[in-house]
């Protein structure tokens, strides 16, 4: 997988001559990437820059109610005619302020992109095919399970995702993330477990009578334990194969 | 009794035919809105609760996304609103092709009546009012339901786009200039742009789920060469363009009741036109992918349509800032119209800005196909959409009814209408980015989280239905008892109120009015009315 770079876009903006200085500064650092945490900061960014405009606006608009209210019968408002200097001003400039912050946000929504989708190596990688209504996983070794995807805690995990049947969206709320695994095509979503713990997985794309109960869960284990698990299911794999 | 029938049936006045709009529109709605509660009563508790069966749920759903966007807005906006307002607003004894319109308004009605048969027949449709293959194609539900349906109000909506266009374009009143005329005809003008240019593609994508269904075609079958996404390329290449197609119109007639009811210009007009309404019908059509961004797209498409997306708010921004504007100096009232169309800044401020967080395509990995993104939709197009209709049918009830309604009643309609819909919609976007719980589900044992704002707004769904039922009675009652209107009760300065109160039957004006030299919709303050 290619990384976006952000060349593209540091050029549009800076050609802007507007915004350059707001770029983030750019690095990945050695260490995995995290996009819940970057999904949380981020989130919480956007919700103060856009309390922020809807407040100016609402300020403006509640102010302008009180104080332009009607007073009598008769009255009509004095707006004057726009002269064409203030036409342009009050155009153009709200216009650069409008696309700043836009550029400014999909900056750093594209920075936080890249980590939700450059695959850290030394992945995990699972295989998953969903159909109406189980969600089936497959192990490198060959194991398999439904509904219940058991990983070790600390490895992140990458799941190569198909479909049987319809569309489905393999959503796991915990890691804010979610893809949709189609019949004929195959994408892709990592996460990654730090923690042992369980995590809710549930299907986001509708898939007809029990899409709502369409749910399964993760289950990070400490690394011992894992290995414990995995090594048991595969020497029973082997045995049921032998003693077919 | 049978001649008023047929009069109304066989009717091509474009006022008849715009209260035809309405009311099958509304009847829509009505429908649309009690599937509503029946979902809000199901989602009240964990677990089932009125229905064990997730396929009735299913089946709600669909007719009330359908109904809504297709059976409601649509054409309560491009078909009643346009109908009744554009050829008054421009100083036309009526619409280009008055028969045509006459056809239109028929293919709506038997639209009406398709829809209607998913309640009569044995598998009524479940395929969600977008329809996707391959569910719409492997499902046992009645899916050739959904795509005649789709296709007939799309025939409508054409014939009333080439009638619109080539009405405001000929047929305005000698000396009505383009820079003369209301926001809202400007804004319908954008609007039916628009639907010309996209709903064939709609049509073409449920025809082809239909072949595939019932003709054994593979155009989305992977299994024999076809591919599952390129209906969903297709749908959203009008879908997304249809949501403007709302929006045009709705904001359109807040400016006209904002102007009239403040007295005032609109602030910076040219901006709001060619920028605003201009640059929305440039950019509607270089968005789509933003529904696809948990898709297989490639990257780099998710990338190019977030910074697309997130542009829409400069025109957007432009529209806002002359509505804000056309408040300054003003000289405010507020009546019940005024109310609706101040809300719908409220509403549209809080729906436009959280889709901010949406348009962001990392942000949106997390919160698409949520109850974020229901919450979200609802404030910007679905409720703003239904308060700007609801403050036009109040705005011009003088003039089509000739009497005047009860303001109490209709306030109180209002402010029960407006605290019901925050105390549904906002709790939807907090349920769904702290749960995540997911759209378009019958249960959620998984998010037990998310139990206790169902409840609310399951409560929010019941004020509004009071307050819609107020709504209604006040509009029938003032129909016999209001009383009497004057042509001009709200003093407008726009054409539509030059016209007794209702206008003449046919032909609107005795004499078509006289456009004397720097006339203009929103010339006030230049004498004491
Ligand atoms: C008036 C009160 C309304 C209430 C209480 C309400 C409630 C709901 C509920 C509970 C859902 C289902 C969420 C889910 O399970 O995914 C929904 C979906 C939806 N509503 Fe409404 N709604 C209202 C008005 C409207 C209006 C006026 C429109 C007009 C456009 C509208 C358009 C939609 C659409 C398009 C969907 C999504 C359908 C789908 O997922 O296919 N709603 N609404
Ligand atoms: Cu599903
Ligand atoms: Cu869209």
């Amino acid at each position: 997988m290619h990384k976006l770079g952000m060349k593209g876009l540091s050029l549009t903006s800076s050609l802007m001559g507007l915004i350059a200085g707001l770029m983030p500064a750019i690095g990945y650092a050695n260490e995995i990437a995290d996009p819940v945490k970057g999904f949380d900061d981020l989130w919480y960014e956007v919700m103060v820059d856009i309390t922020i405009i809807g407040a100016i606006f609402a300020f403006i608009l509640v102010y302008f109610m009180f104080k332009y209210r009607r007073r009598s019968s008769d009255d009509e408002g004095s707006q004057k005619p726009m002269t064409v200097l203030s036409a342009i001003g009050w155009s153009v400039i709200p216009v650069f302020l409008f696309i700043a912050d836009d550029l400014y946000m999909a900056a750093k929504g594209w920075e936080l992109y890249n980590d939700y989708r450059s695959v850290p190596e030394n992945s995990m990688e699972i295989k998953l095919e969903s159909a109406m209504w189980s969600w089936d996983y497959t192990y490198p070794n060959g194991v398999k399970t439904y509904n219940e995807l058991r990983v070790p805690a600390g490895t992140p995990i990458v799941l190569r995702m198909t479909s049987r049947d319809t569309l489905h969206s393999h959503y796991i709320p915990d890691f804010r993330i979610k893809e949709d695994s189609m019949p004929g095509r195959v994408t892709y979503l990592w996460f990654h477990p730090k923690e042992p713990g369980e995590h809710v997985v549930t299907c986001a794309e509708y898939c007809g009578l029990l899409h709502s109960r369409m749910a399964g869960k993760i289950i990070a284990m400490p690394e011992d334990e894992f290995t414990a698990w995995y090594k048991a299911e595969a020497e029973n794999l082997e045995q049921n194969l032998a003693s077919n | 009794m049978m001649y008023v029938l047929k009069d109304w049936i066989f009717t091509t006045d474009h006022k008849k035919i715009g209260l035809l709009y309405l009311i099958g529109s509304l009847a829509a709605f009505a429908l649309a809105g009690c599937m509503a509660l029946l979902m809000r009563a199901e989602l009240s508790a964990i677990g089932p609760t009125i229905t064990t069966n997730p396929n009735d749920y299913n089946v709600w759903l669909y007719f009330h996304g359908a109904a809504m966007i297709l059976g409601f807005q649509i054409p309560a906006l491009t078909g009643f609103l346009a109908n009744y307002l554009i050829p008054l607003q421009i100083g036309a004894r009526d619409v280009a092709f008055p028969r045509v319109n006459a056809l239109s308004v028929w293919l709506f009605y038997m639209g009406i009546i398709l829809a209607l048969m998913t309640f009569v027949v044995p598998n009524p449709p479940d395929v969600m009012w977008t329809g996707y293959p391959p569910y719409s194609v492997l499902t046992p539900g009645n899916t050739a339901l959904y795509t005649f349906t789709v296709l007939l109000l799309g025939f409508a909506s054409i014939l009333g786009g080439v009638n619109f266009l080539t009405t405001i374009t000929f047929m305005r009143a000698p000396g009505i200039g383009w820079n003369q005329l209301n926001v809202f005809t400007w804004c319908i003008y954008g609007a039916f742009i628009l639907q010309l240019i996209f709903v064939p593609v709609l049509g073409t994508a449920v025809t082809m789920i239909m072949l595939d269904k019932y003709v054994g075609t593979h155009f989305f079958d992977p299994s024999a060469g076809g591919d599952v996404l390129i209906y969903q390329n297709l749908f959203w290449f009008y879908s997304h363009p249809a949501v403007y197609v709302i929006f045009l119109p709705f904001i359109g007639i807040v400016f006209d009741i904002v102007a009239t009811f403040a007295r005032n210009r609109i602030f910076n007009y040219k901006a709001a036109i060619y920028g605003g309404i201009g640059g929305i019908v440039l950019l509607a059509g270089e968005v789509w992918i933003h529904h696809l961004y948990v898709t297989g797209m490639p990257d780099w498409i998710r990338v190019g349509q977030m910074i697309t997306t997130l542009m829409i708010s400069v025109p957007v921004g432009l529209l806002f800032i002359s509505l804000v504007g056309t408040l300054y100096k003003g000289s405010i009232s507020f009546k019940t119209p005024m109310l609706y169309g101040l809300s719908v800044i409220f509403l549209m401020l809080i729906g436009g800005l959280t889709g901010i967080p949406l348009a962001i395509v990392s942000l949106d990995l997390h919160v698409s196909d949520t109850y974020f993104i229901i919450g979200h939709f609802h404030y910007v197009m679905a409720v703003a959409g239904t308060f700007s209709i609801f403050g036009g049918v109040y705005y011009l009830y003088p003039k089509f009814t000739g009497r005047m309604f009860n303001e109490t009643m209709g306030k109180i309609g209002f402010w029960l209408s407006f605290i019901g819909v925050n105390t549904v919609f906002f709790p939807m976007m907090i349920v769904g980015v702290t749960t995540g719980m997911p759209r378009r589900y019958w249960d959620y044992a998984q998010f037990p989280a998310a139990e206790s704002y169902h409840v609310v707004m399951t409560a929010g769904a019941a004020i509004i239905a009071v307050g819609f039922i107020v709504i209604l009675i006040n509009w029938i009652h003032g129909m016999f008892r209001g009383e009497k209107a004057g042509s001009n009760p709200w003093g407008s300065r726009s054409l539509e109120w030059t016209t007794t109160s209702p206008p003449l039957a046919h032909g609107n004006w005795e004499a078509v009015p006289t456009i004397e030299e720097g006339w203009g919709p929103y010339e006030y303050g230049t004498r004491k009315a």
